[in-house]
């Protein structure tokens, strides 16, 4: 689903990414280690195509992101890609299920019809959030919150997750049951799950762990 | 339309900010239109009135202030002349004079007093009730009797002229018996009454009862006198008038001339510069009076241009801020395949949404100021120069 090969990145001011090969398959759960700058979040945004790698390959569902116009990559992370965010960048002004639903409202060429808040109110339903689906944020536990920043990354059924320290904010309680919902869905839709985290705890759970640290010593 | 329930529910949620941001719109809207429809209708009424007033005479000084007092009854008052001045007029055969008395309020409105060709003159219609006939009888202008809240059958009550008026200008109850029809004049905002009446609250004229015992000195009985405050019928007949009614204040005399010969003619007798009496055409101090107000509005359009521009530049700053705490937002939006299209549109929806709100407050107050634009005008005229 994902496949990485001999990926280059440099920022102006000297950091430089170089991952010579990664790959997650449908309905992998696969892990991110490694230190605070070692460009974990990076990957992740030359994944999605939010940047642009200096050189080397990224493929997603068989297509090359590098290869995409902007325009193409947008479409592609609107309507195949299903972002959880550390500080679940919830839109303060909108209710719970209108939440879920912002990805219709922005995406690139994602339309809002009537299977799509189905969809919306179906996965608040199964988060146990079926009562408070005109609750706005501020209105929501921290463990809501996460659960509707999930939900709002299920949504359009993406082929590929990837959580950025998605349990970093939630007590012990809440990141398992976080993670509970993330994997229960990657495994029903086959998506592939790619989890940049710091908490070793969890490790244990996912199919596969990449250590950045591994990855830079390799290089 | 995506773009407008996100901005309609962001203004929504944040509604202090979007009330400020709206009332700021409508008011740099609406000012500068407000203000010109007021420019424009203060200068066609002040022009509408000075025609229709042919000769004003009064005492040599001011004539601003005499045009303004005699012809829109503000609250500057010239030093008034005398009674002489209108019946050097009546003597003279060129005109009709019409004596004018405005020092007095009642209720905030202008007591004019005067004699009846003045509604000749005007082509005042009474709407309600009739026009005056006896001492203490008052005709309200169409506005002065809304405001006051008074019709045929109430009586008004003079205004002090100062708190402890020992010396003349008692308070006087006047019945009203009359309302005229809304003229869009200055007249809407007075209150007329017969000259006879004013000089009875200066003090000039008065009643009491006879309290003059046989043998008594009158001055002993004149300090016992209490004087009416109310003319009624049963004390009309008390009331008299002391001196020479030459000598009786007016504030102006309004001339009808019978024509354009006898105009001049009387123009010509107030040119001397040493008399104390002067004749003026208002249409000529009104002229320049408008061509001052032209300079000054262009002044005011230069001014509400700058402070616009100033306000619009506040405006764009608060919303370019809004759009700066919500950059997490925004790349959230563009994380979840969001383009710089939909980010601008989400922007645009924003500031339209503000603007249609900013007219939708603003276009009643400009409608209804400017349905009664003649009635607003009239008042600022009568405020005074």
């Amino acid at each position: 689903m994902i496949a990485i090969d001999d990926l280059r990145f440099a920022y102006p001011g000297g950091f430089a990414l170089h991952v010579p090969s990664l790959s997650v398959g449908a309905g992998e759960t696969v892990a991110v280690v490694g230190p605070s700058g070692s460009g974990k979040t990076t990957l992740l945004n030359l994944v999605s195509g939010i940047a642009v790698p200096d050189g080397g390959r990224v493929t997603l569902d068989g297509t090359a992101v590098g290869g995409l116009s902007d325009r193409e990559r947008r479409r592609l992370r609107a309507s195949s890609i299903g972002f959880v965010f550390q500080e679940f960048a919830l839109v303060d002004y909108l209710p719970a299920e209108e939440n879920v639903l912002y990805p219709y409202r922005v995406g690139t060429g994602l339309r809002l019809d009537r299977a799509a808040r189905l969809r919306a109110r179906e996965l608040l339903d199964r988060f146990g959030l079926g009562a408070k689906t005109r609750r706005r944020p501020h209105q929501l536990s921290q463990g809501e919150r996460q659960r509707v920043a999930i939900a709002r990354a299920l949504v359009t059924r993406p082929k590929v997750i990837l959580a950025d320290e998605a349990t970093g904010n939630l007590d012990p309680a809440n990141k398992e049951a976080a993670l509970d919902l993330l994997f229960a869905q990657a495994a029903e839709t086959g998506a592939a799950l790619l989890c940049v985290t710091h908490d070793h705890e969890l490790l244990p759970r996912f199919d596969r762990v990449v250590d950045f640290a591994d990855l830079r010593a390799a290089a | 339309m995506s773009a407008l329930f996100l901005a309609a529910a962001n203004l929504r949620f944040h509604w202090a900010r979007t009330l400020v941001l709206v009332v700021a719109a409508a008011l740099v809207l609406a000012v500068p239109v407000l203000t010109r429809t007021l420019l424009a209708q203060g200068e066609a009424q002040l022009t509408a009135r000075a025609n229709a007033t042919p000769l004003l005479l009064g005492t040599r000084g001011s004539r601003l202030d005499l045009v303004m007092a005699g012809a829109y009854f503000t609250d500057d008052l010239p030093e008034p002349t005398t009674m002489a001045a209108s019946e050097a007029v009546w003597d003279s055969g060129l005109g009709i004079p019409v004596p004018l008395h405005t020092a007095f309020t009642t209720g905030g409105a202008r007591i004019v007093g005067t004699t009846l060709d003045y509604f000749d003159l005007r082509a005042l219609d009474v709407a309600e009730g009739r026009g005056f006939a006896l001492l203490g009888e008052a005709v309200l202008g169409s506005a002065a009797a809304a405001r006051l809240g008074a019709g045929p059958g109430d009586t008004v009550l003079s205004d002090p002229e100062n708190l402890f008026d020992l010396d003349g200008a008692y308070p006087l109850e006047m019945d009203v018996v009359g309302v005229l029809a809304p003229t869009g004049t200055p007249d809407d905002e007075a209150a007329f009454v017969d000259i006879k009446t004013a000089w009875v609250i200066a003090g000039i004229g008065h009643g009491h009862d006879d309290i003059v015992a046989e043998g008594e000195d009158l001055s002993a009985a004149a300090a016992r006198a209490v004087q009416f405050a109310r003319i009624t019928p049963e004390n009309i007949d008390s009331f008299h008038f002391h001196g020479d009614p030459a000598t009786y204040p007016v504030t102006a005399v309004l001339v009808a001339p019978y024509d354009e010969r006898s105009a001049t003619i009387l123009r010509g007798r107030y040119l001397d510069a040493e008399g104390p009496v002067q004749a003026v055409v208002p249409r000529d101090v009104v002229d320049a009076l408008v061509a001052r107000l032209l300079r000054i509005a262009s002044l005011v359009d230069a001014v509400t241009v700058v402070v616009g521009l100033a306000a619009a530049l506040a405006l764009g700053l608060a919303l370019f801020l809004t759009w700066r705490l919500r950059a997490p937002e925004m790349r959230t939006a563009f994380a979840l395949g969001a383009g710089k299209g939909t980010i601008a549109r989400l922007a645009l929806a924003e500031v339209g949404l503000v603007l249609l709100a900013a007219l939708a407050l603003a276009s009643p107050i400009v409608i209804i100021l400017m349905r009664n634009a003649d009635t607003v005008a009239a008042r600022l005229i009568a405020l005074g120069s």
